[in-house]
């Protein structure tokens, strides 16, 4: 299969055709301008629909419209711009719509500046708006994975109706890495019966709709949405661990800052350091079980990020107190070495 | 194998195009590659980077901390990257627009005039060729016709009649080193 040289921006966004998506909405801003770009030159040629909409809060409402009406639809933006969606995340997901939303993460908080970061894993795995929900959560850390996990969200969402975040960062939005688009054999998703799109005959009238004004009603609702989020949480963590097997420290990291953390890894590894790395690869369901794996022989966690410490508490709620965890982050936008993150592995190993 | 490389410039010097190209070619050669381009509030005429990786296994950082090679088309970059180059690396400068020399005796520093080499050819917008064709002369990182293929692929089909200049400053880089 042919290997093409792609942005990430852009690889994300030429995966989202090929996976179904027929709308996008959305309001540039850096660091993922390139993504709609791509889509405003190629939906239109494609059968989509591209839409630069007035604002972001404008561009999650359409998302909405759409979603109702049983389409596949992306929206994608940079942390400032997430945080203007959030009323429409909560509406999403009171009203159960799938729809796939892209972070490309800047430094924030406020408009921050337009590098790297991963400084909005609170607001991506714990809601981010008002309510009692979880979106899925992906967090890919090459091109390539970028690519295969935009077909899995477009799936997730149809088949749980639920909001699936892409969570990336500057970095990976704007780096470029060999692709392969493989062809992936249609998964069997449940009907989208829901969908207003007509009634063309049906019986029952479909209404897309997030308001409850009877508690008894909406506790009911809450109830049916936290089932699913444990059908979520049994089934689709999703994690890598790489140098595991006879490791006896480990490095958990994610997304672009799992890829500096394997350098760093390997480093040690030549200083003879027994060290492995967890890559969660879902946030939300955060994939407790790798923990689970290497629990039993592991004698202490090393979190690296770019905050100053949001996954790391997930980690510690993984790890339970069985055994230390330790933090090492830079913010703001500035990314740290394979040479810093190795310093951080041998203190580690000192204080354990 | 694994050779980590910085490239730069000003913006406008093609610094960007020209790591891509490279990591083009070696992706076409079977390597695993990695480009990441500086993208703070620049614009022509500031200062412009990218970070080129190949290796023959999975990359695991593409954030190059002490590089093997750099190419360095203005003063500035010289004077930014140059501490970062590995004991034993090649610097490649452009002395056309780089009047001083790195103060270091454990690098390999290359000299070339590519935006004169360029202008020469006709075109000063192929010096980042001529930096190039050192480049892969002096390692063997790529073969010229794979670059050459990659050049084709990057130019648009309305700048098709760019390809025989960009082939000569290639070939001119190449015979610099090679002399």
């Amino acid at each position: 299969m042919e290997k093409v040289l792609m942005k990430g921006n852009e690889a994300l966004a030429e995966a989202a055709i090929r996976a179904g998506c027929k709308c996008f909405f959305g309001y540039p801003i850096t660091p993922q301008s390139e993504l709609p770009a791509y889509l405003a030159r190629e939906m239109p040629k494609r059968g989509g629909v591209f839409l630069q909409a007035e604002s972001e809060v404008a561009a999650i409402n359409m998302v909405y419209g759409a979603a109702g009406a049983g389409v596949r639809v992306m929206t994608s933006s940079s942390s400032p711009g997430i945080s203007l969606k959030q009323e429409g995340i909560s509406y999403l997901c009171g009203a159960e719509l799938p729809c796939v939303i892209v972070n490309i993460m800047r430094g924030g908080p406020g408009l921050g500046d337009i590098q790297p970061a991963q400084s909005d894993y609170f607001q991506a795995t714990r809601g981010g708006g008002h309510g009692d929900y979880r979106t899925i959560v992906l967090a890919p850390s090459s091109v390539q994975e970028l690519v295969d996990l935009v077909y899995d969200a477009f799936d997730l969402a149809d088949m749980y109706r639920n909001p699936v975040l892409i969570l990336g960062d500057g970095i990976l939005g704007q780096m470029m890495e060999p692709v392969v688009f493989k062809e992936r054999p249609a998964r069997q998703l449940p009907p989208k019966d829901w969908a207003t799109t007509g009634k063309m005959g049906r019986q029952k009238t479909n209404v897309i709709n997030s308001l409850y004004l009877d508690p008894i009603k909406l506790e009911e609702h809450n109830l049916k949405l936290f089932k699913k989020y444990q059908e979520i949480e049994a089934k689709e963590a999703r994690y890598e661990i790489l140098n595991g097997d006879d490791a006896e420290y480990f490095v958990v990291a994610y997304g672009i800052c799992a890829r500096i953390a394997h350098a760093a890894v390997e480093m040690a590894r030549e200083d003879g350091i027994k060290v492995g790395l967890i890559r969660p690869i879902t946030l939300w369901p955060y994939p407790k079980k790798a923990f689970e794996e290497v629990l039993p022989k592991a004698k202490a966690f090393l979190t690296v990020e770019l905050s100053l410490g949001q996954m790391v508490e997930d980690v510690k709620l993984s790890v339970e107190g069985r055994a230390p965890v330790y933090f090492y982050g830079r913010t703001g936008g500035m990314v740290p070495t394979a040479e810093e993150i190795f310093e951080e592995i041998k203190k580690m190993r000192g204080l354990s | 194998m694994k050779m980590e490389i910085i490239m730069a410039g000003f913006g406008g010097q093609g610094i960007m195009l020209m790591g891509e190209i490279l990591a083009h070619s070696a992706m076409l050669e079977g390597r695993e590659v990695s480009w990441i381009p500086s993208y703070g509030p620049e614009m022509r005429g500031g200062t412009a980077n990218c970070m080129v990786v190949i290796s023959d296994k999975r990359i695991p950082s593409p954030i190059i901390s002490s590089p093997d090679v750099l190419v360095a088309m203005n003063k500035p970059s010289m004077e930014k990257f140059t501490p970062m180059v590995k004991s034993g690396g090649i610097v490649i400068l452009n002395t056309a627009l780089i009047d001083e020399r790195p103060a270091r005796d454990d690098i390999k520093v290359i000299e070339v005039d590519a935006t004169g080499i360029a202008d020469e050819l006709g075109n000063m917008r192929v010096a980042n060729m001529v930096a190039l064709g050192v480049l892969i002369g002096e390692t063997g990182i790529v073969k010229p016709e794979t670059v050459i293929k990659s050049i084709d692929y990057f130019l648009p089909a309305h700048r098709k009649n760019m390809m025989e200049i960009n082939e000569k400053a290639l070939k001119r880089g190449i015979a610099e080193v090679q002399k």
